[in-house]
């Protein structure tokens, strides 16, 4: 079993490895991390199982991107404190395209190290039409809506079989309606290939709906942590143990909760 | 000198469609049209010549310049001069290239490069490269050196300002979520840092043949014993204003045609802007 302290090397061996480990695929352990003299983690221990999906809450500030970014290696974290197994990838919440390649060789950059030419192309359609992009392959990404460029980082995120995918807010900038069908299309995808999954966000009904596991981030370490009940089919927000699991979640977050259930949460 | 900077024209794709034929009809029109108040310029121009109001030994007239024109080219002589200064130029400007390009990325990619680099780059381009001429003489002589010298530091500090602020100027999230994807230094250079940089660059390399151009024509009329610079410089020394205003359009046709080249480049290599 290896565990690579650093962002693995996602190499020829990576899905051997992938076979290989346990059951685990990230692991944090009193991380520290701090910005001048602001301590924006301060011991935060997490793990993420197989094919689990966590989601992971806190108000602004509170240290949810800084530990996203040290799972998705961007931001150096000393040894021992986190460490993730087999591939990673990130979904931003911007789509983060390269504006001067086509939908499909964006997609295509993700397999740049890790998949022979020749089979590319086959993977980028395939991930692309799970997107149900597959009219958009040859079009610049400058000329898709929001919510059609996030798809396509999506499937740029999937394209290459992660063992861990982290989605930074990823929805926080689409309007509502697409923000639903985005839920829909994370689930489905989620199901279809189960990699476990990380989702920063600020919206709890966001986290409630999707995620397996809740957790809130305050003071620089993980506060609280739920399992969220019922299957995601029945989880609507009329049920009694929904609405409790919301009140309690709003209020690790420092907001009294209401009895409208439907309104903003305010933890922007 | 305002033909080497030629404005970019609108060029309106034109759009398929039902329409097509009357409204590139009317654009061949209003193309036309365009041509009306140079070719009467150069018609009054003819006839003053012809009149005798302007004076063969100030300009020469339309026709005598064609008729020159004509003549320089069956002889060889402006042939010659063209492959000369035209040969000057690619040398000048590969040399300031190479220059201006590397250090654009050395300085641009790493923070001790930028630290090492842009400070003297930054200092040295305020100097006016034209008021150099003495000292490279100096250095130099006043052979072939000097010239492409002139023209090289004329093409690096345009190509080296541009390419290194576009350097600069790509979003850093991009570059982020290539190391996301896993890529190496070496390969987010070749798919984020060299693309994203090349719109800016390109500008650079635009701002640097019109440089070029102009450090030939200074440097030839300063001192050369071929080229068009020395056409024109023999012609003077005879008052054959036909040859002089012959070498003046071989210049700006140059010029124009550099230009367009690039034009070209950008319209094939930046196709995702528009």
């Amino acid at each position: 079993m290896a565990l690579l302290t650093t962002r693995p090397k996602t190499g020829p061996n990576g899905s051997e490895s992938r076979r290989s480990v346990g059951d685990t695929v990230a692991e944090v352990r009193g991380h520290h991390r701090s910005f001048g003299s602001t301590h924006v983690l301060r011991g935060a221990d997490l793990t993420v199982r197989r094919g689990e999906f966590v989601a992971l809450l806190g108000r602004s500030g509170s240290g949810k991107s800084t530990l996203l970014r040290s799972l998705a290696g961007l931001d150096p974290s000393p040894k021992g404190e986190v460490s993730v197994t087999g591939r990673t990838s990130v979904a931003f919440q911007e789509p983060r395209l390269l504006p001067w390649r086509t939908v499909e060789r964006n997609v295509e950059l993700a397999l740049l190290n890790t998949v022979r030419d020749a089979s590319r192309s086959e993977k980028v359609r395939g991930a692309l039409a799970e997107v149900s992009l597959t009219e958009k392959t040859d079009v610049w990404p400058g000329s898709l809506s929001g919510g059609q460029a996030q798809r396509v980082s999506l499937a740029r995120a999937l394209v290459s079989e992660p063992d861990l995918l982290l989605l930074d807010e990823p929805f926080s900038a689409l309007d509502a309606l697409t923000r639903i069908e985005m839920h829909a299309l994370v689930t489905q995808l989620w199901e279809r290939h189960q990699p476990a999954i990380l989702l920063v966000t600020h919206d709890v009904d966001e986290a409630i709906a999707l995620a397996d596991r809740v957790l809130v981030l305050d003071q620089g370490r993980i506060a609280r942590e739920w399992q969220v009940p019922l299957r995601r089919t029945s989880r609507s927000p009329e049920h009694h143990q929904i609405a409790q699991l919301r009140d309690e979640v709003l209020g690790a977050l420092g907001v009294t909760p209401t009895n409208a259930h439907h309104q903003e949460t305010g933890a922007a | 000198m305002s033909a080497l900077v030629a404005s970019r024209p609108n060029s309106a794709p034109s759009s398929p469609g039902r329409g097509t034929t009357r409204r590139s009809a009317a654009s061949r029109l209003s193309w036309l049209r365009r041509w009306v108040s140079p070719l009467a310029i150069v018609l009054v121009w003819q006839l003053l010549s012809d009149a005798g109001v302007i004076p063969e030994d100030k300009i020469a007239s339309p026709a005598q310049i064609g008729a020159t024109a004509w003549q320089l080219t069956k002889d060889g002589t402006l042939g010659d001069a063209t492959l000369v200064s035209v040969q000057r130029v690619l040398a000048g400007f590969a040399v300031g290239a190479v220059i201006g390009l590397v250090l654009a990325v050395v300085a641009g990619v790493s923070r001790i490069g930028e630290d090492t680099v842009d400070p003297p780059m930054q200092m040295l381009r305020t100097l006016p490269h034209f008021g150099l001429i003495p000292l490279f003489i100096v250095w130099m002589g006043i052979g072939e050196a000097p010239k492409i010298a002139l023209i090289a530091m004329g093409v690096a500090f345009p190509l080296y300002l541009n390419t290194f602020s576009g350097i600069r100027s790509i979003d850093r999230r991009m570059t982020e979520a290539a190391v996301t994807m896993g890529l190496t230094r070496r390969q987010r250079l070749r798919h984020v840092v060299i693309p994203g940089a090349l719109p800016q660059a390109l500008v650079g390399l635009r701002q640097s043949l019109g440089v070029a151009w102009l450090s030939l024509i200074v440097a030839e009329t300063v001192s050369a014993d071929s080229g068009l610079g020395y056409m024109i410089n023999h012609a003077r020394e005879f008052l054959q204003t036909d040859v002089i205003v012959v070498g003046l359009a071989v210049y700006s046709i140059l010029g124009l045609a550099t230009d367009s080249l690039v034009r070209l480049i950008e319209r094939r290599a930046l196709a995702w802007r528009s």
